[in-house]
């Protein structure tokens, strides 16, 4: 191979201004600029929980798994609901029987890896229940994580899975802080709360915001000021889980506890 | 070139090249990298683009308790100034889906349990449980069924026949 001095000169200056381009694109670019390259910035889907409303009927659960064709009698669920109940020796009492599908009708609770319990009610200093769903994370480590594309973040900020791209490995199953991943029994691939995206790109709530008679679950647009939703976590106290994970979740809970992880 | 240098590297060509032509062929043409959230990321923006369609092309199916009001004027008005106004139909009568086409008719659950999910007496003094009516279902008229003494439209007790 030849390479006279002239293409050497040529190509120094062609490879300099090539790595220049990119770095000068990254200064200078304003919010608007940045906003059109995101595509459309008008919506980004959030959602508001209410733990102090919920009373753990699990017409949610109910709902997402009829809804979203999750095998009802399957011990799966896209949604859950737990119950918590806290006792003098400030010991956690921890149970979701079924994903709290068919609610909480007695005092038993049974914590993992311990036989059930019958907690007298002087025992208890409080007991609440929390709904949980897929965190739709601003930094998704499940998308991340995945090997051939199958998950992402759609542009208004909700994480899918593409059922026939998936290969069933796992790794987003692990991957999720929060576990709300699992196999679908029958199409044996990674599945996981979708914010009813059929629903939500109608105009429609989702199957849970909808079946809720308490006002426990809402879903907003974050991106919308007058949203109540958004007005709602900008003005009230609000927390979002394992905040330390960096995942950024747009799942908001007003009245989380200590013990809620 | 020695011919035994060659030949393997013909084949390693040819492997490579027929891997490269099934790529054409598997992947969709709208598979790649799309502009999300974070821009046009590789991280979170690299999938087949036609898979948001497929979602939103989902059927739904709970259709909210509006749809009802038209052929089910009287449970609708009844429910509606009743204490249980807050609960939505199909959260006791299953999704409507496409009734009264597919299904023809909607479940009646006349069981215990359904009403239990919030009545039965958990005593969680801080829970908004406690606001709701409670009772022991063990001790309250145990082995019959609720609706046949409390109507589920309307279930206020000085309405009771
Ligand atoms: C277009 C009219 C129409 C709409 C809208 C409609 N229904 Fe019906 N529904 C019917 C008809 C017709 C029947 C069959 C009546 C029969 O078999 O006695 C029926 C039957 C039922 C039954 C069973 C009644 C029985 O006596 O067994 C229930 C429960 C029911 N509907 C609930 C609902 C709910 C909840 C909604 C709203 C999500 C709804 N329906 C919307 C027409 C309608
Ligand atoms: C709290 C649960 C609950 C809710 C909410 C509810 N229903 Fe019912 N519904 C029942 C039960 C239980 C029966 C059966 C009553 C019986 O057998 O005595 C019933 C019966 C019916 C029937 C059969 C006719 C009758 O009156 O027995 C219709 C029609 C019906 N419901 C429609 C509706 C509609 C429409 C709504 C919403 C506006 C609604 N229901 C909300 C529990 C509920
Ligand atoms: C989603 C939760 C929920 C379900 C399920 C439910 N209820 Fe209720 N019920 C309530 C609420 C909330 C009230 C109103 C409490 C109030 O405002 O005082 C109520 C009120 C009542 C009352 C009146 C109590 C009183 O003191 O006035 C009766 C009786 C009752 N329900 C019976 C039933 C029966 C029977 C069923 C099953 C068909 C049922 N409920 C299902 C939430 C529920
Ligand atoms: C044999 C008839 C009968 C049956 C069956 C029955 N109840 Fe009652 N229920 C009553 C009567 C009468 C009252 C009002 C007097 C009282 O408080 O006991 C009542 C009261 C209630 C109250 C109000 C309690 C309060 O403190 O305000 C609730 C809630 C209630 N019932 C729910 C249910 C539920 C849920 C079921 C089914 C698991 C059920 N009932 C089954 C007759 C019945």
């Amino acid at each position: 191979m030849s390479c006279s001095r002239r293409t050497l000169l040529k190509n120094t200056v062609k490879g300099a201004i090539a790595g220049a381009v990119p770095l000068s694109a990254l200064k200078f670019l304003s919010p608007t600029e940045v906003k059109a390259a995101i595509g459309d910035a008008k919506v980004r889907w959030g959602f508001l929980v209410d733990t102090t409303k919920c009373v753990g009927c699990g017409f949610c659960v109910k709902a997402c798994k009829k809804e979203n064709e999750v095998p009802y009698d399957a011990p799966v669920t896209r949604t859950w609901v737990e119950r918590y109940v806290i006792t003098k020796d400030k010991k956690a009492h921890i149970d979701s029987p079924m994903g709290g599908r068919d609610g909480f009708t007695s005092r038993q609770i049974k914590d993992d890896g311990e036989p059930p319990e019958n907690i007298p009610p002087e025992e208890i200093t409080k007991a609440f229940f929390v709904p949980k769903l897929c965190n739709q994370c601003e930094n998704p480590v499940c998308v991340q994580v995945c090997p051939v594309g199958a998950t992402y973040q759609t542009p208004d900020g909700v994480v899918l899975v593409d059922r026939t791209w998936c290969i069933g490995c796992g790794y987003c199953i692990m991957a999720c802080p929060y576990g709300v991943r699992f196999f679908h029994p029958k199409y044996h691939t990674a599945e996981k709360c979708t914010f009813c995206y059929h629903r939500i790109t109608k105009g429609l709530k989702t199957a849970c915001v909808d079946a809720c008679p308490f006002g426990a679950r809402r879903i907003g647009n974050l991106k919308d000021p007058n949203d109540p939703v958004t007005k709602a976590i900008l003005s009230e106290r609000v927390a979002v889980l394992k905040d330390e994970y960096g995942t950024k979740p747009q799942v908001f809970y007003i009245g989380l506890d200590y013990d809620v992880r | 070139m020695k011919n035994h240098v060659l030949r393997p590297l013909w084949l390693a060509i040819v492997f490579v090249a027929a891997i490269l032509l099934a790529r054409y062929y598997v992947v969709p043409s709208d598979f790649g990298v799309h502009p999300g959230v974070h821009g046009k990321s590789f991280t979170y923006g690299f999938y087949r683009q036609g898979d948001i369609q497929d979602w939103k092309n989902f059927k739904v199916k709970y259709r909210g308790r509006d749809l009802c009001a038209d052929c089910h004027d009287k449970e609708f008005a009844k429910i509606k100034a009743s204490p249980h106004s807050i609960i939505q139909c199909e959260n006791c009568h299953g999704p409507a889906i496409d009734h009264p086409d597919n299904p023809a008719t909607l479940k009646i659950n006349r069981s215990r349990a359904l009403c239990l999910r919030c009545h039965a007496d958990l005593g969680y003094p801080d829970s908004n449980r406690a606001q709701i009516p409670g009772i022991d279902p063990k001790e309250h008229n145990a082995g019959e069924a609720c609706v046949d003494c409390h109507n589920p439209h309307n279930p206020d007790l000085e309405d009771m026949e």
